[in-house]
């Protein structure tokens, strides 16, 4: 049941909602009670034939040789196709924006860096006989030392796992190995703090698991152009990246979409469609490259791992005065979007919190893990769960109610964020409030009475007197363990002084040659 | 390749083909006979979007080898209207906005009709019981209980 | 090579079938064979089916109950007569996976699959086999121990217990997802009491080893108990003995170690799960 709260900031509102609360139907729900749906695979195709690659079994290998004579006089195979196959065998997701260096491979062919990595793909007449001809290649691997902790990929000496990006992270702005934030002094909020608290969080990689896999069909069309049907759930992204990756001009391509049965952020890496369409320029048919269900599960991409620690200083009132974070992105082998997610994660930073001194260091590592992708919020997701994780250690810790705690530090319009703008249209207090209302959760009258306005908000209130003793949290940072984790990692090192100034924002961007103006903060020049 | 005729009912349809060795009967409903209603979600019988029905009974088309159907009646999402009306489960799944990206949904129908046909008055319990092998990654599966059990209201007050 | 199909009317054709080829396979319901051919398992070329009405029968006259290898979970939900076993079928796949899955399949199904092996094992199951040499029969037990390394082997039946009563038999099956979900694990106890005491218990539980096993440290420790919470103590506490759980993606082997003794003592007392 859908409530309207109209009386809150009910002076900035006009209330004439013509959508919002009231049901609407989505426009292909009797597409889908009538199975008319059409979702890429519905297609029925002449002469339609089968792809399926070759992995890796490897995480991390030197390819030496690759035998391909008796998979090629298998029956019903029409084409093997290897790296050098491919026109532009080098990409990566966000070159079509300028952000990034190209460096994965849409086929291995001198290394493998994760396991399931795909190096050859059989096209035949059906998918038995394609995995038959998979079974009959030889594949001479050269084992590599291999990286599976970020904390491990960090370390001087540890193994190159892509040359692209030698210290195994991505750089940002060509000189950064990471995204920063530095606002205000944190030693000295540190040094002020009646409580320092340290925690490490840890998130897994999430698979998707959408019900439908990732796939694509590309057939000769009638007029020189190759049509493809695809699952993917950024059309006009893959449709570019193919061009790039196939080295034709875009409107050779014809991609129809429609219905993805599943996406979740899981099918936006236009995994299958440079192989099929490749595919059916090679033979001159219909092509459908098909990923299985483990498959789906094992190699394609996951939401990346994270690693999060988070160092604060708060006062004994209930203030926190000092935030650090450390995060650390586990991109597996390949960049994709990840480099964009440790972006996000910044600008995400610390919080909806004011604080006033802030230091943040997010790191996009590479590993010879299956690469990471976007997933339902990713870049923010993991990092709100470490912050409200800490949150309510922290207000266990100074002997406050978590919600009290939570609205002592809430930011409001008018306090100035780590990033140097000033907040506007905060909400969080009001969230709280209503939220520990419907919850029949007891918080005193002084925090029912508090406000995001500029005016309402006015100095910020003191915290009253805790109501208990603080219970001291005893595990430290480095202690806790879950089952994702390696070896104990080293204490987090210690917090490196800061790198020289970085060039003048004055300094022009370089033109987007694809016209992502929205993405400007992301190549230096700013908009607003 | 040898290939084995085979000939069953389709949608209340005499149909006759010719499968492969091995072959699916979901490869031969979609491939063969060119109904795309079931959908392949694993191939391993653990999804539940290839369920189809045969005999009145809630099979897994992904995992049932073609030629062992002969004979058979089989019933998939995509014989539910009758002309252009809906059936009232597909009524009340849009009723009940319990769809999203809509892979799931042929499967769950069925699923969903195989309980109707012999229980037409199900309790919530009994509807859980009978959608636990289809998953659904989109819904949650609320919206989705709710239509079948207002499906089943439905019927009631029509007959 | 493509794949072939062939059908036959008697075990002995099927089983000699299956000795000469070794890329045949058995099907049954086609969860395994099917999926492994799906999967792009190119080693099957061959897959033997066997429609013999005898492996669709269910002999439930005496103590002792036959089910033929071909009876589907669903038929066994529809019987009556095997009341005793409805707990672990219901909890087996969904309707769909039960309408296809049969009783001899289910004894090959790897960990944590297998729950209604479980159940047969406590309930002092033989199988009935067919390979080269003819018809034999043999406990589960040392079936399910050599299942791997003897390819071409053709279930026929399972003989098990009829339980003298409800309470005679229980079964749990634990698992993250309800209502079916796979294993993290599933306990089966077969008991009787005498004179209030337990009398020649038989405990067997599935994912806590590479088959279903006897808990036989378990089931020492519970001869001559009560079935109280200290008659159980000795028991419960050995819970874990002889077990070896695997990692894999629905529990730890550490997990399944730490909690098998919970939902052991859990079933002794009637406890909900």
């Amino acid at each position: 049941m859908l409530e309207l709260r109209k009386d809150i900031f009910a002076d900035e509102r006009d209330d004439n909602l013509k959508e919002i609360g009231k049901p609407t139907q989505r426009q292909d729900m009797l597409g889908h009670v009538t199975a008319t749906s059409v979702y890429f695979n519905d297609h029925k195709l002449q002469g339609m034939l089968h792809l399926k690659v070759l992995r890796s079994p490897h995480s991390h290998a030197r390819i030496r040789r690759i035998d391909l004579s008796e998979a090629e006089r298998s029956p019903g195979v029409r084409r093997i196709i290897r790296g050098a196959d491919v026109p532009h065998n080098l990409n990566t997701l966000l070159s079509l924006i300028n952000f990034g260096k190209d460096d994965e491979p849409t086929l291995a062919v001198d290394k493998v860096r994760y396991k399931g990595e795909p190096i050859v793909a059989v096209v035949a007449d059906s998918q038995r006989e394609a995995f038959e001809a998979l079974a009959k290649i030889r594949v001479d691997y050269e084992p590599l030392p291999t990286v599976f902790d970020v904390e491990e990929a960090l370390k001087p000496g540890a193994p190159v796992i892509n040359e692209t990006y030698p210290k195994n992270t991505f750089t940002y702005h060509d000189i950064y190995d990471h995204q920063k934030i530095r606002f205000g002094d944190v030693e000295r909020g540190f040094a002020a703090a009646d409580h320092i608290l340290e925690q490490r969080y840890q998130m897994s990689p999430i698979e998707h698991a959408p019900t439908e896999t990732n796939g694509s069909i590309a057939a000769p069309d009638t007029n020189g152009r190759y049509v493809v049907y695809t699952s993917t759930q950024a059309l006009f992204f893959s449709l570019d990246t193919c061009a790039k990756i196939l080295d034709v001009p875009s409107n050779k391509l014809h991609f129809i979409g429609g219905t993805v049965g599943g996406g979740f952020g899981g099918k936006v890496d236009t995994v299958t469609e440079p192989l099929s369409i490749l595919g059916a320029m090679l033979t001159g048919r219909p092509v459908r490259y098909m990923i299985g269900r483990e498959e789906e599960m094992l190699y394609c991409a996951p939401r990346g791992a994270e690693r999060i620690f988070i160092k604060d200083g708060i006062a004994r009132d209930g203030r926190i005065l000092a935030r650090q974070f450390r995060c650390l992105f586990d991109s597996g082998a390949y960049t994709r979007l990840s480099s964009y997610a440790a972006v996000k994660c910044a600008a995400h930073l610390p919080g909806p919190y004011t604080i006033p001194n802030v230091y943040a260091e997010v790191y996009c590592i590479f590993t010879n893990r299956v690469p990471a992708t976007a997933m339902r919020g990713f870049g923010v997701t993991a990092v709100d769960f470490a912050i409200e994780c800490q949150m309510d250690k922290l207000a266990d810790l100074v002997g406050m109610d978590p919600m009290e705690f939570r609205l002592v530090n809430a930011y409001r319009d008018g306090d100035m964020k780590a990033h140097r703008r000033e907040a506007k249209n905060t909400a969080l207090i009001e969230c709280v409030q209503v939220a520990a209302e419907k919850a029949k959760w007891r918080i005193r009258d002084d925090f029912k009475r508090m406000s995001s306005l500029k005016e309402a908000g006015g100095q910020r209130p003191t915290a009253p007197p805790p109501v208990r003793e603080p219970i001291l949290v005893n595990r430290s940072a480095g202690q806790q363990r879950t089952v994702y984790d390696r070896p104990a990692p080293p204490p987090p090192e210690p917090i490196r002084p800061p790198p020289p100034a970085p060039p003048p924002l004055a300094q022009p961007a370089p033109a987007p040659s694809h016209g992502a103006i929205r993405f400007s903060s992301v190549f230096g020049g700013r908009r607003r | 390749m040898a290939k084995t005729p085979l000939q069953f009912r389709h949608n209340g349809r005499e149909v006759a083909i010719f499968v492969d060795g091995g072959m699916s009967l979901l490869s031969a409903l979609r491939d063969e006979i060119g109904d795309h209603s079931p959908k392949f979600g694993c191939g391993q019988g653990g999804c539940g979007a290839c369920t189809v029905l045969i005999d009145g009974e809630p099979v897994l088309s992904c995992i049932t080898l073609a030629e062992t159907v002969a004979g058979k009646s089989i019933e998939t999402a995509d014989g539910l209207k009758t002309g252009p009306e809906l059936h009232p489960l597909q009524a009340a799944f849009m009723d009940n906005f319990a769809a999203q990206c809509g892979y799931c949904t042929p499967g769950m129908l069925m699923a969903a009709k195989a309980l109707f046909d012999h229980n037409p008055d199900p309790s919530r319990v009994e509807v859980i019981e009978a959608i636990s092998g289809n998953i659904c990654r989109c819904t949650g599966y609320e919206s989705i209980i709710n239509a079948v059990l207002a499906a089943a209201r439905r019927t009631e007050r029509r007959a | 090579m493509p794949v072939t199909v062939k059908t036959f009317a008697t075990p002995t054709e099927a089983a000699a079938a299956l000795s000469s080829d070794r890329s045949a396979c058995y099907i049954g319901g086609g969860t395994l064979v099917m999926r492994a051919l799906n999967e792009g398992d190119v080693s099957i070329a061959t897959i033997v089916r066997l429609e013999d009405r005898s492996l669709t029968q269910i002999r439930a006259s005496g103590a002792r109950i036959t089910i033929g290898a071909g009876v589907t979970l669903s038929q066994i939900l529809r019987e009556r007569e095997l009341s005793f076993l409805h707990a672990p079928a219901r909890l087996i796949g969904g309707p769909a996976v039960r309408t296809n899955a049969t009783v001899g399949g289910n004894l090959f199904a790897p960990a944590p699959y297998g729950d209604l092996a479980v159940a047969l094992l406590a309930l002092d199951a033989t199988v009935s086999v067919m390979s080269g040499y003819g018809a034999r029969d043999m406990a589960l037990e040392e079936f399910l121990a050599s299942r791997d390394r003897s390819p071409g082997a053709l279930v026929l039946s399972v003989t098990c217990d009829r339980p003298p009563a409800p309470e005679a038999f229980r079964f749990r099956k634990v698992a993250r997802v309800k209502p079916k979900g796979v294993s993290v694990l599933s306990i089966a106890v077969s008991l009787s009491a005498v004179g209030g005491r337990v009398s020649g218990p038989r405990i067997a539980y599935g994912a806590m080893a590479p088959t279903a096993i006897r808990a036989k440290a378990a089931e020492r420790a519970l001869e001559g108990k009560t079935l109280d919470e200290s008659g159980i103590a000795a028991a419960v506490a050995a819970a874990a003995e002889g077990t070896s759980p695997a990692n894999d993606a629905i529990a730890s082997a550490w997990y399944r170690r730490e909690v098998v003794g919970v939902h052991l003592r859990r079933l002794l007392l009637g406890q909900d799960g």
